[in-house]
């Protein structure tokens, strides 16, 4: 299977993974290990002074096993989402960006004037900028002029686990970009994850299908078989639909009744 | 001789420090020196390099940041 390739690096996996809402770090290891992913996004925020190890990513994850993908999540400005990327850069570890800016704390859907806005900025600046948008078609082909290196349209929102809503628009999306076309948020279970790699987008980002699963290595695991499968199937081409049966045996040589 | 206290905020807590206080020492008394974390001084990083040279004055907003779990 041909690998991803992102602004001229190459990934192993077609599957991104997140690295919040794990019950533990020592199981988010173990899943993201089990997905396979060679990218996993990480947050930016205040150090707690009086517990500096707390929370601290880099005490899990080394950035020699996995490339580090900062995001820009909980911003709501590109004013905001600059500074966020900014930060993260300053790290020393990535000039790649996930880009999030916010729209509406309740959906979390994208502000997508602002999110063009700080693409432009960003790639102006040498970043390799990677946006979180909707399944719109237009928001996509702007962020592609903006300099985006991959654009990362929605299957539903953030951690609603509601698989792939529109797959036409997301269909509509791939067929019209040039840049990578990764699918991020929404993906609920191993089967949305296929079915959205059937329409032939570039990969998938997800979080929460497997840090909230019950199991999340096992999820982790589910999850890099589906992806290769919907991959795969992309690849091999389907069957064409049809409204009525079409037998597989031959008719011919059939027995007669007595 | 007495040593003037300065009050800065770092990671919007209040904190008095000597005047004169470099961001390299700030982050020394916070037993911060040698993690990988960002610093932005009223909202502009400062880099490993330049922690010695940057002086902290009264008022001084500092940001001390790093990498969490996050989607």
């Amino acid at each position: 299977m041909a690998p991803l390739e992102i602004a001229g690096r190459t990934f192993a996996s077609r599957l991104i993974v997140g690295t919040g809402k794990y019950p533990s770090p020592e199981i988010m290891l173990e899943a993201i290990r089990a997905s396979g992913a060679d990218m996993v996004t990480v947050a930016v925020r205040r150090v707690d002074i009086e517990n500096p190890d707390r929370d601290d990513i880099l005490r899990t994850l080394s950035p020699d096993e996995f490339s580090l993908l900062p995001n820009t999540a909980a911003c709501y400005s590109a004013e905001e989402a600059i500074r966020a990327a900014r930060l993260g850069r300053a790290s020393g570890m990535s000039d790649w960006v996930k880009l999030e800016v916010i729209g509406d704390p309740d959906t979390l859907l994208p502000h997508t004037e602002e999110l063009i806005e700080a693409t432009r900025v960003l790639v102006a600046e040498g970043f390799v900028v990677l946006p979180y948008t909707n399944d719109d078609l237009i928001t996509a082909l702007r962020l592609e002029e903006a300099g985006a290196a991959a654009v990362m349209p929605l299957a539903s929102p953030i951690g609603s686990g509601l698989g792939l809503l529109n797959p036409l628009n997301i269909r509509i999306i791939k067929s019209r970009l040039s840049v990578p076309v990764i699918v991020d948020a929404g993906v609920g279970t191993a089967s949305d994850a296929c079915a959205t790699m059937e329409q032939g987008v570039d990969g998938i980002l997800m979080n929460t299908a497997i840090a909230e699963a019950e199991d999340p290595v096992e999820m982790a695991r589910a999850m890099r078989l589906a992806v290769e499968a919907g991959r795969r199937a992309w690849v091999a081409g389907r069957m064409p639909r049809r409204e009525w049966a079409v037998p597989s045996s031959p008719l011919e040589g059939v027995p007669p009744p007595a | 001789m007495e040593i003037m206290e300065i009050r800065i905020q770092v990671n919007g807590r209040e904190r008095d420090v000597p005047a004169g206080t470099s961001v390299a020492t700030l982050l020394r008394d916070l037993d911060l020196d040698g993690r990988t974390l960002v610093v932005e001084l009223n909202r502009r990083i400062v880099r490993p390099p330049e922690t010695e040279s940057a002086r902290l004055e009264a008022g001084d907003r500092v940001e001390l940041v790093h990498f969490v779990g996050g989607g």
